[in-house]
């Protein structure tokens, strides 16, 4: 039996120890002295078995006591050097936050405004229940000219400065179609009434000045059925334009014409105004030449093997570049095929910029 | 289609105003194009009395005028410097005050000192006002005018000038007549008879006329009708006439051949005068024949071809029937007696000779249109009065060969119809009304209108064109709208898969970082023939091609597409990343139009960013690049991208060992990749290195839809997967995806994944040889797999990579 151990002594000098230790590794030191296999407090809890029971009877709290005070001091301690690692890591640990980045690929990438438009136009007529059709550039004499009404030889087919390829064999000779109704008829031919459709896609004249290039795009619809008429033709370019525009009143303004696949034929003005080289649609007191539309003629109802006592309808035909240029304020066509970066980063959209009638067409 | 209001008012008794004229012919389907009054130039112009007139102290040629003169609202003495010989005391002229616009030149007037004398203002030369030529000296006026009298009222300057657009269907408006009835039909006022007086003949022409036509060409010119006039007296037209003419554009010639243009534009009528004393023989109208040539009015010799017609005396070809006359027949003012012709040729016939002959004019123009036949020989009437009014003569009876053709049509209209095709509710009497103002005749017996079409219409075939007629005279814009009804509650989708990949395969593409272009269908020759078209196939060469540099249907997007790089690097951008969705062509036929998503990537536009950046610059483009966009977009396209087959066969414009082409199958090309060809770029002189992808979307097959739109179920292992890499050292031939498939081929039960993480060439492995890495996943179905199960599959991946490549593990 040994003397008592100066506990308070022990405890003392190994709080002072834990209270020194500037690292992990030191405090680890003091806790295998202290609490260790072989560390002095377990020297000691060790001895209490050769105790006698009231020698145990005092000395096991003293030296439990003791062991879970030390614990308590080791698991503070070792908290507030990690907290402090911490801090003198994250403060060694510094970026110039204004340090560029490279331009996303989504930020870059740019959507032609022709493309936009025409997505923009096929939403709006999506809803009103208009499919889409297409058909090819290159087309016969008969589809493009003599099926729609334009007899040989007549002079409103000099209206259309056709681009021809050679003659064949046989003499026939395909061109580049002038204008996107031959779509029409391939599109009748091939189905019954009714019909409601819209037609997109380049064309073709040999014609080239500030205004016109020698390709182009239209986009053409056409209802077909029994009691579609005028009317209907005037609510749905009314509806259509103050869709595209994106303004609240649109005014049209029929004037009679001549094309001929419809009868009546007639252009439309919308109301606008000009105020330098912009043009607003929906306001002012000018009138701008829009499109060109009629009632189907016909000789074309027939030609395409319909009935045209029992069917009739309207056809419409507008430029998809014109309504691009007049929607985004773009002040030259020929542009548009110039594929100059400068341009298409300026007047392009981005690729996620979808138009939906759910977002609205433009963002 | 230009007259003036002046000219109008012969034809239309009217009181309505310019505007609304104007605004009345725009609705009725006449486009007014141009409205020019002549006297909104000359407003601060008025006449000017010289007071004094004086020699300039510094200037022989010129002269000090003392002048009174209307200036800013009161009349003024002022001080002009005067260069005109004529300028003299005492006389009246035209002036132009301080700040006046000069017509012929744009100047503004200032005042000013001339050789140190002070000038304020200007008497006016004809020439500085666009009257005429005559710049010899100022304006003297006769007559007695007030000072400060309009100039335009004193020069006759006051008749607006109106130009429309007649569309084609039109030939009744190419004359002002026309133009009246239907202004008069609209309310506008009431149309003047135009009526024609026949004039009596005193004697017979000695000069016959005859048709000489084979038996089916008959219609090209069914009647001939013409007259003699003798002893006419030649010279100038009136003034009325002269000024008429000139405000429209035409110079005056002799009264002779201003009668016949001034019935030209007045009642839509060509006529033709010929020299009787020029002529041999009698005139007639036959096919042309091969070796006749015509000096035609415009001075210029024609070769005659077989299927013209040409009007011929028994000499010689006299001129192109509905076209041009002849020079050497034609009426000067020294003749006497002279032949009138009003014939009607037909319209394809006269569009064919004009469009050959490449002749313009004002015949050709009506006739091909379609002229009135029935007002042939009224037509010739009008002529005969108006000559003998202007030059005097005697005429001769009128002859004609042929008969009028035919061109009367009846047409049951069914007035309901209106309504029908229009949604106007119009009254059957207001119908009638409209058409019998028209000329139309209209019987209404009940039921449905019996109509008539005049003469003047061969437009007009069939009730649709009649509800027309009744629509644009009652006013179009009366037509109200009326909702399309909605064919389903929620709108159905309406793009076919084909439309969708187009629209999808841009939007793709654009997120990409590339720049969507839109360029020319047709591209020259030379570059076509780099892409495999040109002349090679010939029906896709313009037989008009607006120029050299477009006149071959493009066989490949790349050709724009490596263009427009070339246009951009002279701009100073040399890093281009571009697409285009489109058409090219392989034949003429609608089969043979395909859709491409085509770009390029050149400089250092790489799918990850371009240019010099400080987490480390961007090197130049490589092959592979085009490649992750083409696998890009096909994957967005939904195509199976582990069925490809890719091999390094691409057309000859993509570098021989840089490219590939993608297969579904063994004849299906999805697309190719890959670096240009540098002879490609030498070609169309753009540096590269240049990378580019071609995908023909059309060429994916598409998905089957499928009943339910569930998905599979998703079947999830709570066995972990394990990664095992393995390293094989191969001989350079050896590709990728022949290691790659031989891996995944190895164990198709527990291997569901196999990437290749290496490629190492040269080095140790020595000449011809590389290092493949690759990552083998294996994902444990029942059990966890044991060491020995995991040795058994990495044998077996060994041993199959080892048999198809002729490599061996790199140790």
């Amino acid at each position: 039996m040994t003397d008592s151990p100066d506990l308070e002594k022990l405890e003392a000098e190994f709080a002072a120890a834990i209270a020194d230790a500037v690292d992990m590794d030191t405090l680890e030191a003091v806790r295998v002295a202290a609490l260790g296999k072989k560390g002095r407090v377990s020297d000691l809890m060790k001895g209490l078995g050769a105790m006698s029971p009231e020698e145990r009877k005092e000395m096991g709290p003293k030296l439990n006591g003791l062991k879970d005070r030390l614990t308590e001091a080791l698991a503070a301690r070792k908290d507030m050097l990690h907290e402090a690692a911490l801090e003198a890591r994250l403060a060694s640990e510094r970026i110039d936050v204004t340090l560029p980045v490279r331009a996303a690929p989504i930020e870059t990438g740019r959507i032609h405004p022709l493309s936009q438009v025409w997505d923009e136009v096929t939403a709006i007529f999506a809803d009103m229940g208009f499919a889409v059709e297409q058909g090819p550039d290159i087309e016969t004499d008969h589809y493009n000219f003599g099926a729609l009404n334009f007899p040989e030889g007549h002079p409103a087919r000099e209206m259309h400065d056709t681009f021809y390829f050679e003659p064949d064999a046989s003499g026939a000779r395909k061109l580049l179609r002038t204008h996107t109704s031959p779509v029409q008829v391939r599109t009748m031919e091939a189905g019954k009434p009714p019909f409601r459709f819209i037609c997109p896609g380049r064309t073709y004249r040999c014609d080239s000045d500030q205004t016109h290039t020698p390709q182009f795009h239209q986009i053409e619809g056409l209802v077909i059925d029994e009691v579609t008429h005028l009317g209907h033709l005037k609510w749905t370019l009314e509806e259509f334009l103050r869709a595209f525009f994106e303004v609240d009143g649109v005014e049209l303004r029929m004037r009679p014409s001549f094309f001929p696949f419809t009868e009546p034929s007639m252009e439309v003005d919308v109301r606008c105004a000009r105020l330098g080289n912009e043009i607003r649609i929906g306001e002012g007191d000018d009138w701008l030449e829009i499109l060109g539309c009629g009632m189907v003629h016909p000789n074309v109802l027939r030609a395409s093997g319909i009935d045209p006592e029992k069917y009739q309808g309207f056809a419409f035909g507008m430029g998809l570049d014109r309504i691009a240029m007049l929607k985004y304020g773009i002040p030259d066509l020929r542009a548009f095929f110039e594929s100059d970066l400068r341009w298409l980063r300026h007047y392009g959209f981005a690729a996620l910029d979808v138009p939906t009638l759910a977002g609205g067409l433009s963002s | 289609m230009k007259f003036t209001l002046s000219w109008l008012k012969r034809q239309l008794d009217t009181e309505a105003s310019l505007d609304a004229i104007v605004d009345r012919l725009t609705m009725l389907g006449l486009e007014v194009e141009a409205v020019e009054d002549p006297a909104k130039k000359l407003a601060v112009f008025s006449v000017a009395k010289v007071l004094e007139a004086g020699p300039h102290p510094d200037a022989d040629k010129l002269q000090v005028l003392k002048v009174e003169a209307l200036v800013e609202g009161q009349v003024k003495q002022l001080q002009v410097v005067c260069g005109a010989p004529n300028a003299r005391a005492g006389m009246t002229g035209i002036f132009a005050p301080p700040g006046a616009t000069i017509p012929v030149n744009g100047m503004v007037l200032k005042p000013t000192k001339i050789r140190g004398v002070e000038s304020n203002g200007m008497m006016c030369s004809e020439r500085e006002l666009e009257l005429s030529e005559d710049h010899e000296g100022i304006i003297d006026l006769e007559g007695d005018w007030k000072v400060g009298t309009p100039a335009a009222e004193v020069l006759g300057q006051n008749d607006p000038v109106i130009e429309i657009a007649i569309t084609p269907n039109r030939p009744d408006c190419l004359g002002v007549h026309g133009v009246a009835r239907d202004l008069a039909a609209a309310g506008l006022g009431r149309l003047r008879d135009g009526a024609v007086a026949p004039v009596a003949g005193s004697f017979e022409s000695p000069v016959r006329i005859e048709l000489d036509f084979p038996a089916d060409d008959e219609h090209v010119c069914p009647v001939f009708a013409g007259r003699l006039i003798r002893g006419v007296k030649n010279g100038p037209s009136p003034e009325w006439l002269q000024k008429l003419l000139k405000s429209v554009g035409l110079r005056p010639i002799n009264a002779l051949v201003d009668v016949t243009n001034f019935i030209s534009l007045d009642r839509a009528r060509p006529l033709h005068v010929y020299d009787a004393a020029k002529l041999t023989g009698n005139i007639r109208a036959r096919l042309g024949r091969k070796g006749e040539k015509l000096l035609a009015l415009d001075g210029k010799t024609y070769d005659v071809e077989p299927h013209y017609c040409v009007i011929a005396d028994d000499a010689k070809v006299l001129g192109f029937g509905g076209v041009m006359g002849g020079e050497e027949s034609g009426s000067t003012e020294a003749t006497v007696d002279v032949f009138v012709e009003s014939a009607y040729f037909d319209p394809y016939r006269t569009a064919r000779t004009g469009r050959d002959t490449g002749i313009v004019s004002d015949a050709r123009y009506r006739f091909e249109r379609g002229v009135d036949p029935a007002f042939v020989v009224p037509g010739l009437e009008l002529a005969t009065q108006m000559i003998l009014e202007l030059c005097g003569g005697e005429p001769s009876n009128i002859v004609v060969a042929g008969k009028v053709p035919d061109t009367s049509k009846e047409i049951s209209f069914d007035t309901a119809r209106i309504e029908k095709l229009t949604g106007l509710k119009l009254g059957k009497a207001e119908a009638a009304n409209i058409l019998s103002a028209l000329g139309f005749g209209v019987t209404d017996a009940g039921g449905n209108l019996s109509v008539s079409v005049p003469s003047w219409r061969p437009d007009v075939e069939g009730p649709a064109d009649l509800v027309e007629e009744v629509v644009r005279v009652h006013g179009l814009n009366e037509v109200k709208s009326v909702a399309l009804p909605r064919l389903h509650a929620v709108a159905k989708p309406v793009l076919s898969p084909r439309q969708r990949r187009d629209r999808l395969a841009r939007r793709v593409l654009a997120a990409r970082g590339m720049v969507e272009a839109v360029n020319w269908s047709f591209i020259a020759e030379a570059e076509a023939a780099l892409f495999g078209g040109g002349n090679v196939i010939p029906a896709l060469k313009l037989a008009n091609p607006i120029s050299a540099e477009m006149s071959h249907m493009r066989p490949s997007l790349l050709a724009g597409l490596i263009a427009a790089a070339g246009r951009n690097m002279a701009r100073g951008m040399p890093d281009i990343a571009m697409f285009e969705v489109g058409q090219q062509f392989e034949s003429d036929e609608p089969s043979g139009q395909v859709l491409a998503a085509s770009g390029i990537r050149r400089g250092t536009a790489r799918p990850l960013g371009s240019g010099r950046h400080w987490q480390g610059k961007a090197g130049p483009v490589e092959a592979m690049d085009a490649k992750e966009d083409a696998v890009a977009l096909l994957a967005a396209l939904g195509a199976p991208i582990q069925s490809f087959q890719i091999a390094a066969d691409a057309p000859s414009w993509y570098h021989p060992g840089r490219s590939g082409v993608i297969r579904l199958g063994p004849k299906n090309v999805i697309g190719y990749f890959g670096e240009l060809h540098p002879r490609i770029l030498d070609a169309m002189d753009v540096a590269g290195p240049v990378v580019a992808f071609e995908i023909f979307p059309d060429t994916i097959p598409e998905p089957k839809r499928k009943a339910t739109r569930a998905k599979p179920p998703l079947a999830l292992s709570d066995l972990q997967p394990l990664r095992r890499d393995f390293a094989f050292v191969v001989a350079e031939s050896v590709t990728a995806d022949q290691l790659m498939r031989a891996a995944r081929g190895a164990e198709k039960k527990l291997i569901t994944d196999v990437s290749l993480f290496d490629v190492f060439e040269g080095g140790s492995l020595g000449e011809g040889r590389k290092s493949l890495a690759i990552e083998v996943t294996l994902q444990p179905v029942e059990k966890t797999l044991t060491d020995e199960d995991i040795e058994a599959v990495s044998k077996a991946i060994v041993a199959a990579v080892e048999k198809a490549t002729g490599g061996t593990l790199r140790s």
